[in-house]
């Protein structure tokens, strides 16, 4: 897999629907990680597709009246109810399929947000579209702060980051919480797909993406993106810093289908997490000594993400 | 045929709801409205109506829920009540804005604190200005009358606009009266099926809750308020209509026993049908009285309004909810606002009144015409009164 990443140039045409859905000319900031991989997931998902976005970035920079990015059906309320609005496009979509209002065909419905409309104030929606089962993807595109806003800490800002909200100072070095787990959480939902992805490893995601809405019932997906302006990082280092946090083991790449672990991207070796910290401006202060205490804390989170790699059965496995 | 039958109200709403043939119903228990969508969802379980219920783990998620099945095409319902309202409360002005015709029934109570499940209006008017038809229902026939006509008001080509019937939480969702209910052939005579305007869907792509610039903003505000000033001609057509089927008159404000009455009463919602027997008490003892009962509070009938008052000297606006701090409470001060122009105005009392379940009874409204014809005489300094506490 990690060959075709290197040669994606070489293989992109073979592999990659040439169909723009979300188009070039929105306002995303040079470098957006996010825009990337929304452009992406729209190619894996192709035209029989109906998107929700939660408010934040996306919305914003995509959508100004009266320009849209987006070729796909594309509807945004507000911040915290993406799965919800989700949950009810997907009935109307059921019923109206049902009742012969609407052409007989599979139309999937795709609800994304940033992390703070997903680990923060979404995640009840999140949780209860999950659990109702719906046939729903839902994709979070991770920034780990609220950049929309201006960098304001969100759950799923790293430990020792520095955010406009929980700033590094000569008191503080940053955030003092770990990042929340939300693939994790929605592994114990019992959702049948679940997967980490990274722009960075365009193919894996695309692939990820395709599987997800092959699943009957609800699957998310979690995309670490890459922010170079929340990040202090420059814009053409975007993919590179996604790459380093899955060659850290800071956000290793995996998928959960039915409860089976499977990494998709193998590091062999994982290289030291000093060489993600160092590209962004968000880790500068830290000293020698914090930055060991997030190497241990990715050491250990690793090793129980390879345990449940090693140990855990499908869940079809454990019948009898 | 229509026929008579005597049934719990909540259940009568589901039981009109369910006539209407929604495609996606989503709701989130609390009382006292909860009784409606449960029974919906009974009427789901036993196949009588072919629909998604959603049960949702939030009112938040509830009127996201009808906002995404609605924006696919889907005649869609919700219920709530009170802090449940609230909840839905982000979510309130982008249906209206985004055109969707949501219709939800509200079991009207108070908000918290202290916490008290029984009825005022304090739920809705914290939503007034949310961009949604609001109509008032003061008994269980009009409370399923209304919810037919619900679906036709919204979801008319020239409307499209989310609307709320409002019926007053115990007083109305859990009593029992008889109620004539019609059948699905003359339901379906009086309401067509769903033609959306815009859906989403692949076959014809479009982007729906885009941003707003300030270039644009102002223009979408005129929008949205002139779509809800022109709603009021379809509810005038819709309730024509309904009388012309049905045989059972609506109007946004209905008069009773107003002619040459020095004083009125002005009522909303269940209130109505006790003020009337206070009416017909204070007319025995020769009391000129008449009431008015206001059903129509978004969008609000000014010119009605204007033409029902004329000639009277004293009108008692009753209120269900303060307006903390405020000039009056909110249909008092609507109601002043509405007649401030108007060189021969009765005189306008404001009583809040039957706050948090506290009983309105026959007695309290003819105290109340008492106070009217007493502040004829001596202007009262107060702009409101609330009415009946204890201790004072």
């Amino acid at each position: 897999m990690s060959i075709i990443v290197e040669n994606f140039d070489l293989y992109a045409p073979r592999l990659v629907d040439k169909e723009e859905y979300f188009s070039a000319g929105h306002r995303a900031c040079q470098g957006c990680g996010e825009a990337l991989a929304i452009r992406l997931m729209c190619k894996a998902l192709g035209k029989d597709t109906v998107i929700v976005n939660a408010t934040g970035c996306m919305e914003v920079v995509s959508s100004l009246y009266p320009t849209t990015a987006w070729k796909l059906p594309w509807l945004h309320v507000a911040f915290p109810n993406a799965a919800s609005v989700g949950s009810g496009v997907e009935a109307g979509l059921k019923v109206l399929r049902r009742k012969g209002r609407i052409a007989d065909r599979d139309i999937k419905t795709v609800s994304i947000g940033g992390d703070g409309g997903t680990v923060d104030i979404g995640l009840q929606a999140l949780s209860g579209a999950m659990e109702r089962g719906h046939d729903l993807l839902y994709v979070c595109f991770d920034n780990e702060a609220y950049m929309n806003t201006g960098i304001q800490r969100s759950g799923a800002t790293p430990f020792g980051a520095s955010t406009t909200t929980e700033p590094a100072g000569s008191a503080s070095f940053g955030k003092k919480a770990w990042k929340k787990n939300v693939a994790e959480i929605m592994v114990a939902h019992n959702v049948p797909y679940v997967a980490t992805a990274c722009h960075s490893y365009p193919l894996d995601f695309m692939n990820k993406v395709k599987k997800a809405v092959k699943v009957k019932g609800p699957s998310y997906i979690h995309c670490l993106s890459v922010c170079p302006t929340g990040w202090r990082l420059p814009p053409e280092q975007c993919i590179k810093a996604g790459r380093m946090a899955v060659q850290t083991g800071i956000f290793p790449l995996y998928e959960v289908e039915d409860g089976k672990y499977r990494m998709t991207i193998e590091t062999r070796e994982l290289r030291p997490v000093e060489e993600y910290l160092k590209l962004q401006g968000r880790f500068r202060h830290l000293s020698e000594d914090e930055k060991k205490v997030i190497q241990e804390r990715v050491n250990q989170e690793y090793k129980k993400l390879m345990n449940k790699v090693e140990c855990l059965p499908s869940w079809s496995d454990l019948k009898e | 045929m229509t026929k008579r039958a005597g049934m719990e109200i909540a259940f009568a709403a589901a039981e009109a709801v369910a006539l209407c043939k929604p495609d996606v119903v989503a709701a989130y228990p609390i009382t006292p409205n909860t009784h409606i969508p449960e029974h919906l969802s009974d009427i789901v379980a036993d196949g009588r109506i072919d629909a998604e219920f959603i049960c949702v783990e939030s009112e938040h998620s509830a009127l996201s829920a009808c906002c995404g099945a609605s924006a696919t095409g889907a005649r869609t319902f919700t219920a709530t009540s009170s802090q449940g309202l609230l909840f839905m409360g982000e979510v309130m002005p982008i249906v209206s804005a985004m055109r969707l015709p949501v219709v939800m029934a509200i079991g009207n109570r108070a908000l918290s604190a202290p916490i008290n499940i029984w009825n005022d209006h304090s739920d809705i008017m914290s939503q007034r200005d949310m961009g949604w038809i609001s109509i008032f229902a003061s008994n269980g026939q009009e409370v399923v009358d209304m919810a037919i006509q619900a679906f036709k008001i919204a979801e008319h080509r020239e409307v499209l606009l989310p609307l709320n019937i409002n019926l007053d939480g115990f007083q109305l969702t859990h009593m029992v009266e008889p109620i004539l209910f019609p059948d699905q052939a003359e339901v379906d005579r009086f309401l067509p099926e769903y033609k959306p305007y815009a859906t989403l869907h692949p076959d014809k792509v479009l982007s729906m809750g885009t941003l707003g610039m300030p270039e644009i903003f102002t223009e979408a505000m005129k929008a949205k308020d002139v779509a809800l000033i022109n709603s009021k001609k379809i509810i005038l057509q819709v309730w024509k209509e309904w009388e012309e089927q049905f045989g059972r008159m609506y109007e946004p404000i209905e008069a009773y026993k107003t002619e040459g009455a020095d004083m009125l009463l002005l009522t909303m919602g269940s209130m109505g049908d006790t003020a009337e027997v206070a009416i017909d008490e204070l007319r025995k003892r020769k009391v000129s009285a008449g009431l008015l009962r206001l059903k129509l509070w978004r969008p609000f009938p000014i010119e009605e309004l204007r033409n029902a008052v004329k000639g009277a000297k004293v009108l008692a606006v009753m209120d269900r909810a303060v307006s903390f701090g405020g000039s009056a409470a909110p249909v008092g001060a609507e109601i002043r606002a509405a007649l401030y122009g108007e060189p021969d105005r009765p005189l306008i009392i404001n009583e809040i009144i039957g706050l948090g379940g506290r009983d309105v009874t026959v007695g309290d409204f003819i105290q109340i015409v008492e106070k009217a014809a007493q502040a004829e005489k001596e202007k009262p300094e107060e702009a409101y009164e609330i009415y009946g506490v204890r201790g004072s």
